[in-house]
């Protein structure tokens, strides 16, 4: 362990290579480092494509009676922002870190399958370049390309052949079947990994908490991603083999659909904010210089909220009328899923109180994610009682609640990791005043647009209008919220110009920057593709802080 | 860490981690039982549901044989795993031509099945709801028979061809795993499309 401790190879020295050889390295690579940022750089590309379709749709609704773009257009921005948002950002970016940081933070020199790992990120990249073809092949030889048009979750008899003739729908079901397969290798993989790869003395109580979350995603993954691949297969044969699923005329169900579909968004949800739940589990206790607050309950809080995701599906689906059982159980088991997750804010709460806070660029986005996460948590007790839901469901007031969980949580989340772990990928800081900059502007962007989103929401705006009459009142609201989105657009301008600068010219960030205290800063940054010399041995949840502290180690505690 | 290191338990010296080839196999089942769960919910939920005819009850029959064949396949892929790993590849080589043979027979007899289904009795997967999650189910996991064929064909070819070695055991491990997993959705899809359904 000493040796790697001193070894410094900094990003500067590095000899020159021909270009083919670089590409061909990438392209070629088994490596999970290099995988991990192939992922992330991948959504990257995407989120700023989802994020320019989410402007065209604030732009269009900003005033009444807009005629910015086609409400054809419309249609195929709200579907594609949502899609591409969740299969194609979400998923590959939290991968990307999970494929990144899993083996160095329990001591592994890889993933357990590394050439399954390179297949799952190439076949979700070639599930997302699909999506995007349909622009110029969604209408095949009919004519002029188009764009999937039937919302994120297509609805059925929207997706029959009838109501979307040509190809477009097609390029949908493929591209996020596409997506699935690769999601369950990647989760697959990271089972293994978790389960079989420690280094000695890592048991599953020494953990870093990030592997157990990233674990109990992985196991939602495989539960959640099989309903949407059996459904996707569904709609396929409903499409070109003419059987009747989802064909109400022949008897089929419209509603079954809508099961299947949400027996996978909600689980989905979790998969997301899991990974971010652990970002903020590591990042946390770092800049409040103190050992995570309650880490069974952590553990058992994320276990149980695995659990109680794959039983509250239906709660998208108030609307269409379950009956008084299938109401009253679904919103309980939606009520109950409040009590882990606000032990782990509790939890959190209780790592910050009394600590020596470090007011870092990551740690300002987790403390942001805290709050906003508790206020979006709140909206979602909020539209998990029926009648309240009967009232609000498909307004722009679930629309801002989802969005705070999706962007004021996962995506900040996002943000503090990039901040956090950057400097070990690229072995240099990313600019801390650029990073408050980004911080603050996408700070008040976010609550421009989604906290006044909440407000046309009651005031009874259904989601997924074009455009609207001048005397409902809504247009202020709308206003506001466009101009939030310009201002979050800065901020990620901000961000995508902090990456390139400090990736040249950022400060050189040495092996533990943060005074940190899992495996993962023990290794040079970048680390060496080996990743560890030497095997770690571990004998607390710190290693780290036993190597520093030999006279204290928290082996003596624990 | 060095001084750490010599500090270390014997409880550490046998640090065991389960095997990974088990574990990715058993998330890789999961995962596939997630899809087979749905379209057995599917068939059961429009069981009785299509508006026009052939039912389950008039033309499906029970099938015995293939069923006989398949779940013999997982005892003879079993003892083909028992034998490689005792290295005894001839022996192997012969219990994976039975598994083979067995699972061919199986999907000989679908193929059958759904000829006569399809000519004579006129149930094709457009026909009502009947057809299309029957078709869809069987059909899912006649292609997961496929899948494992293919695989264990392989195997039997490097057999035949006398390059099975005792090194390859718990990659045939591995494969029997996943065959005994088809064995088993065929027993849920037996009793669900042949018995209840009927």
């Amino acid at each position: 362990m000493t040796p790697t401790l001193t070894a410094n190879e900094t990003a500067t020295a590095r000899p020159q290579k021909l270009w083919q050889e670089t590409f061909y390295s990438w392209i070629s690579t088994v490596d999970h480092k290099r995988i991990g940022l192939l992922y992330i750089g991948y959504a990257l590309l995407f989120l700023l494509i989802g994020g320019f379709e989410a402007m065209l749709i604030r732009i269009q609704l900003a005033v009444p009676n807009n005629h910015f773009i086609a409400p054809e257009v419309f249609n195929r921005m709200f579907t594609m922002h949502g899609t591409t948002m969740v299969f194609f950002v979400g998923m590959p970016i939290l991968f990307g870190f999970g494929n990144y940081l899993i083996p160095l933070m329990i001591g592994a020199r890889d993933m357990a399958f590394p050439r399954l790992n390179a297949f799952s990120f190439w076949v979700s990249a070639f599930g997302g370049l699909l999506l995007y073809y349909s622009f110029i092949g969604g209408d095949g030889l009919y004519g002029a390309g188009t764009a999937p048009d039937v919302g994120w979750f297509a609805y059925a008899p929207l997706t029959a052949t009838l109501f979307s003739p040509g190809h477009s729908t097609d390029y949908w079901i493929v591209g996020i079947f596409l997506s699935g397969i690769g999601s369950v290798g990647t989760a697959l993989n990271l089972v293994a990994t978790i389960v079989c790869l420690r280094c000695k003395g890592m048991t599953m109580g020494r953990m870093p908490l990030l592997a157990w979350l990233y674990l109990v995603t992985s196991g939602l993954v495989f539960i959640a991603i099989g309903p949407l691949t059996a459904a996707q297969i569904m709609l396929l044969l409903d499409r070109y083999l003419g059987s009747h699923f989802f064909d109400a005329q022949a008897g089929g169900s419209a509603v079954l659909w809508m099961h299947f579909f949400w027996i996978f968004g909600h689980p989905e949800v979790y998969i997301l904010v899991l990974p971010a739940f652990g970002f903020a589990n590591e990042i946390i206790p770092v800049f409040s210089r103190k050992a995570i607050f309650g880490y069974p309950a952590m553990v058992a809080a994320t276990v149980g909220i695995g659990f109680i995701s794959l039983g509250v599906w239906a709660h998208h689906m108030f609307t269409v009328g379950l009956g008084p059982a299938g109401n009253t159980f679904f919103t309980l088991a939606t009520m109950i899923i409040a009590v882990p997750t606000g032990i782990k804010i509790f939890n959190w709460l209780a790592t910050l109180w009394g600590g020596h806070i470090h007011f870092t660029t990551p740690m300002i986005f987790s403390i942001a994610f805290l709050f906003q996460f508790l206020i979006a948590g709140l909206t979602g007790v909020m539209l998990s009682a029926a009648p309240f839901d009967w009232q609000l469901g498909n307004s722009y007031f679930v629309v801002a609640h989802f969005h705070y969980v999706l962007v004021g949580a996962i995506l900040f989340m996002i943000f503090a990791a990039f901040y956090y772990w950057f400097p070990k990928m690229f072995g240099r800081m990313l600019s801390e005043r650029l990073g408050k900059w980004h911080f603050w502007l996408m700070f008040i962007g976010f609550h421009l647009t989604f906290d006044f989103m909440h407000v046309p929401g009651v005031l009874g705006m259904p989601r997924r209008v074009f455009t609207y009459e001048a005397d409902r009142g809504w247009g202020i609201w709308n206003m506001i919220a466009t101009i939030g989105a310009f201002i979050q657009l800065a901020a990620t301008l901000v961000f995508v110009w902090n990456l390139i600068r400090s990736y040249r010219k950022g400060e050189l960030a040495g092996n533990d920057p943060w005074d940190a205290w899992t495996l993962e800063w023990t290794t040079s940054s970048p680390p060496p593709h080996y990743n560890f010399a030497e095997e770690p041995v571990v004998h607390s949840r710190r290693p780290l802080w036993d190597l520093k502290h030999p006279d204290q180690p928290d082996s003596d505690y624990e | 860490m060095s001084a750490h290191t010599a500090m270390l338990t014997p409880s550490m010296d046998e640090w065991r981690l389960p095997d990974k080839g088990t574990v990715g196999m058993v998330c890789l089942i999961v995962a596939e039982s997630a899809i087979f769960i749905i379209f057995v919910i599917a068939y059961i939920f429009y069981l009785g549901k299509s508006l026009s005819g052939p039912t389950p009850a008039q033309v499906l029959k029970l099938p015995i044989v293939e069923t006989v064949c398949l779940l013999s396949s997982s005892l003879t892929v079993h003892l083909a795993v028992i034998a490689l790993e005792k290295g005894n590849a001839r022996l192997s080589t012969l219990w994976l031509a039975f598994t083979v043979l067995l699972g061919a027979i199986f999907l000989g007899g679908t193929a059958l099945e759904w000829r006569e289904l399809i000519y004579q009795d006129g149930l094709t997967i457009q026909t009502n709801l009947f057809g299309t999650t029957f078709y869809s189910l069987v059909g899912l996991h006649a292609s997961h028979v496929v899948a494992g064929l293919l695989m264990l064909g392989l195997m039997l070819g490097f057999g035949v061809a006398g390059k099975l070695k005792q090194e390859y055991a718990h990659r045939l491990h591995m494969i029997s795993y996943y065959w005994h997993f088809v064995d088993a959705v065929w027993v849920v899809v037996f009793t669900v499309v042949y018995v209840i359904g009927r």
